[in-house]
């Protein structure tokens, strides 16, 4: 067996510092077997975020705890793909090999901070933890680290408040809690998944911009994972719309708002409620996600689809590539996307 | 937490009252002729009945004299006269030989439901629907549906009496080999209870999110489970083993008289069987004072080990 070479730079020659291959992921239940994740790919590059948008069960979160390794098998089995991390296949790694790259490469942050955090260890506790654990510190050093961690974080009086517990914080400063958690031990990638979903709204936007700040001052790159158009458009570099566990549009933040190229992206941009056309009744995507132990034939999303031909029910549609590195699995694209710009 | 457990404390004299005044009626009020119960068959003289009728108070009738004669035990109760028994003996003595007993065969039955049922608790949690979590379920669902009724003496005839590995009796001042078979038979059933409640708690803390947390973390498997999910996984657990000592201080009716154990338990049944007033009153009324001091250090500990809880 030859040994690899370990790329000193973060990304190896035209490689991506993170990239998915065709990833198929199912949940063997006993009602049966959910096709959960159906052939996902997707890059992200270094200090780049990339948002990926959809629903409730569309599979966004299932892809990000196959990439850190912690999906809870059973039920989930990865049946196919890759999962390449500078390169190298993290799927064809051994457990002990994955568990040295959570955390130190690519670390992770979780929706609702209250119950992600142990209830019974103080704050401090459990940053110094990691320190203590992965890098070797001593419980002193742990600890002036968890400190300045919690500072970076911008939680006030970071010193006095190592020893309360995560129930003593508010929302928004236990997310901070696990941000600076996340960040203690220098990641290369961030995965938030739905980070701000749990908090108000004012309190959304300060995570989003501290997420946003750390992440230039730390030269990182983001996977943000969310359902909210709103937060992604100030801080994402692109967007990769899943429905139903696949890719449905990809494509950079800026033309996928002004011309969305899937009915499904078009719908959920036409959602938001807009100022300057009040006193219309909001538009809806018509109809439910489907179950995924029975995904409709040809393309998913035409039992919804204000588009749908007969070659929807018949054809699953490929990835249309749009120019610009767009893309969207659509049999419409082109015209979805011209009567977007028409509108 | 002062002020919590001052409260709870001023709560607990009320309740002390409360249950010393319901045994005390329940006991006495019912009696037709306490002096005849006392004497038996036998025919009881002018001067003995006179004796007597001062006494105990029994001058004094109806509630008045019912009150009169409460307070009279309490005051006497306040002072740690615990009284005598209907046979003359310093119920005070009684308690002070029945209880080292008693603790020492509680004591067994809490170890053996800790070493056993939490520990094989844990592994069922971790490995659930293995053939371990299965045959401890069915186990433990065999012992909790036997009666210690059938459980102590079936334990008795096999191991005491057929095979010999333990002596079948204690009898008086036990020895701890002697105590180790009603020890092991009294905490079967909290050991079957302990089991399940900690499998069904690891279960669910092994799913909680903050172990997906401690797992992006990079922690080894190990360490998740001993630091994060058994730190909070055996709350529920201490909290029943504390209330579940306090009921096996109180001692064991059943196993102590199988296993003729002079504890407690034992005590106590035969004050209730011979009828003897004074000794069952006086044992509950110390029993009742150690289910709500256990009761209270369990809620302390409750707030010790969750940090979520606050007696404000």
């Amino acid at each position: 067996m030859t040994v690899q070479p370990t790329p000193a730079s973060a990304t190896p020659e035209g490689g991506h510092l993170l990239e998915l291959r065709d990833l198929h992921i199912e949940f063997r239940t006993n009602e049966g077997v959910a096709q959960v994740i159906n052939g996902v790919s997707y890059h992200l590059d270094a200090g780049e975020t990339l948002a990926v948008l959809g629903e409730s069960g569309s599979g966004k979160s299932v892809t990000a705890q196959a990439i850190m390794g912690i999906l809870d098998t059973p039920p989930a089995f990865i049946r196919s793909g890759q999962i390449l991390y500078q390169g190298q296949d993290l799927l064809t790694r051994s457990e002990e090999q994955r568990r040295q790259v959570r955390g130190t490469e690519i670390a992770m942050i979780f929706q609702d901070a209250l119950s992600a955090l142990n209830p019974v260890f103080p704050v401090g506790w459990q940053i110094g933890e990691t320190l203590r654990q992965r890098a070797g510190m001593s419980r002193a050093d742990a600890r002036r680290r968890a400190i300045e961690l919690m500072d970076l974080v911008k939680i006030p009086g970071a010193a006095k408040r190592i020893g309360d517990y995560p129930h003593q914080f508010s929302g928004g400063m236990r997310q901070r809690v696990m941000i600076a958690m996340a960040l203690a031990l220098d990641p290369k990638v961030l995965i938030a998944d739905e980070p701000t979903t749990a908090l108000d709204v004012t309190v959304q936007a300060q995570i989003m911009d501290l997420l946003a700040d750390l992440r230039r001052e730390l030269n990182m790159a983001m996977i943000l994972i969310t359902h909210d158009l709103g937060v992604v458009a100030g801080v994402a570099d692109r967007i990769a719309v899943m429905y139903a566990g696949r890719i449905v549009e990809h494509a950079d933040v800026r033309s996928l708002y002004k011309a969305p190229a899937h009915p499904y992206t078009k719908g959920l941009l036409e959602s938001i409620p807009r100022l300057d056309v009040r006193g219309q009744e909001l538009s809806t995507i018509k109809g439910l996600p489907p179950n995924l132990m029975r995904i409709p034939s040809g393309c998913p999303f035409h039992p919804r689809c204000p588009y749908v031909q007969q070659v929807c029910v018949d054809v699953v549609p490929h990835d249309l590539v749009l120019g610009d590195g767009r893309t969207s699995a659509c049999h419409f694209a082109q015209e979805v996307r011209d009567d977007s710009v028409a509108r | 937490m002062f002020r919590y457990i001052l409260r709870r404390l001023l709560q607990m004299v009320l309740a002390f009252f409360g249950t010393t005044l319901i045994v005390y009626a329940l006991t006495f009020a019912g009696q037709g002729d306490p002096i005849q119960a006392l004497a038996g068959e036998r025919p009881v003289t002018p001067a003995q009945r006179a004796y007597l009728t001062e006494k105990y108070h029994l001058d004094a009738t109806g509630v008045g004299g019912f009150f009169y004669r409460y307070f009279d035990y309490v005051k006497n109760l306040l002072q740690g006269n615990l009284g005598e028994s209907l046979t003359g003996r310093n119920i005070g003595d009684i308690l002070q030989q029945a209880w080292p007993v008693t603790v020492q065969l509680a004591l067994i039955a809490l170890a053996v439901a800790i070493i056993f049922g939490v520990s094989a608790g844990v592994i069922a949690g971790i490995r659930r629907a293995s053939i371990f979590d299965n045959s401890t379920l069915v186990l433990t669902l065999l012992v909790l549906g036997i009666p210690t009724i059938v459980l102590a003496p079936l334990a008795q005839y096999f191991l005491g009496v057929k095979w010999q590995l333990f002596p079948p009796t204690a009898g008086s001042d036990p020895t701890f080999y002697a105590l180790l078979l009603p020890g092991i038979v009294l905490g079967s059933l909290s050991l079957a209870t302990a089991l399940r409640l900690t499998r069904a708690s690891v279960a669910e803390n092994l799913r909680a999110d903050y172990v997906r947390t401690a797992r992006s973390k990079g922690l080894v498997k190990r360490r998740i489970v001993v630091v994060h999910v058994l730190r909070n996984s055996l709350i529920p657990v201490v909290t029943f083993l504390g209330v579940e000592l306090g009921n096996l201080m109180s001692g064991a009716i059943i196993t102590e008289g199988v296993f003729n154990i002079p504890g407690v338990g034992f005590n106590l049944f035969r004050g209730i069987r011979t009828e003897d007033g004074p000794l069952v009153v006086g044992i509950v009324s110390v029993l009742v004072v150690v289910y709500l001091v256990s009761n209270l250090v369990v809620d302390v500990l409750y707030a010790v080990l969750d940090p979520r809880i606050r007696y404000e």
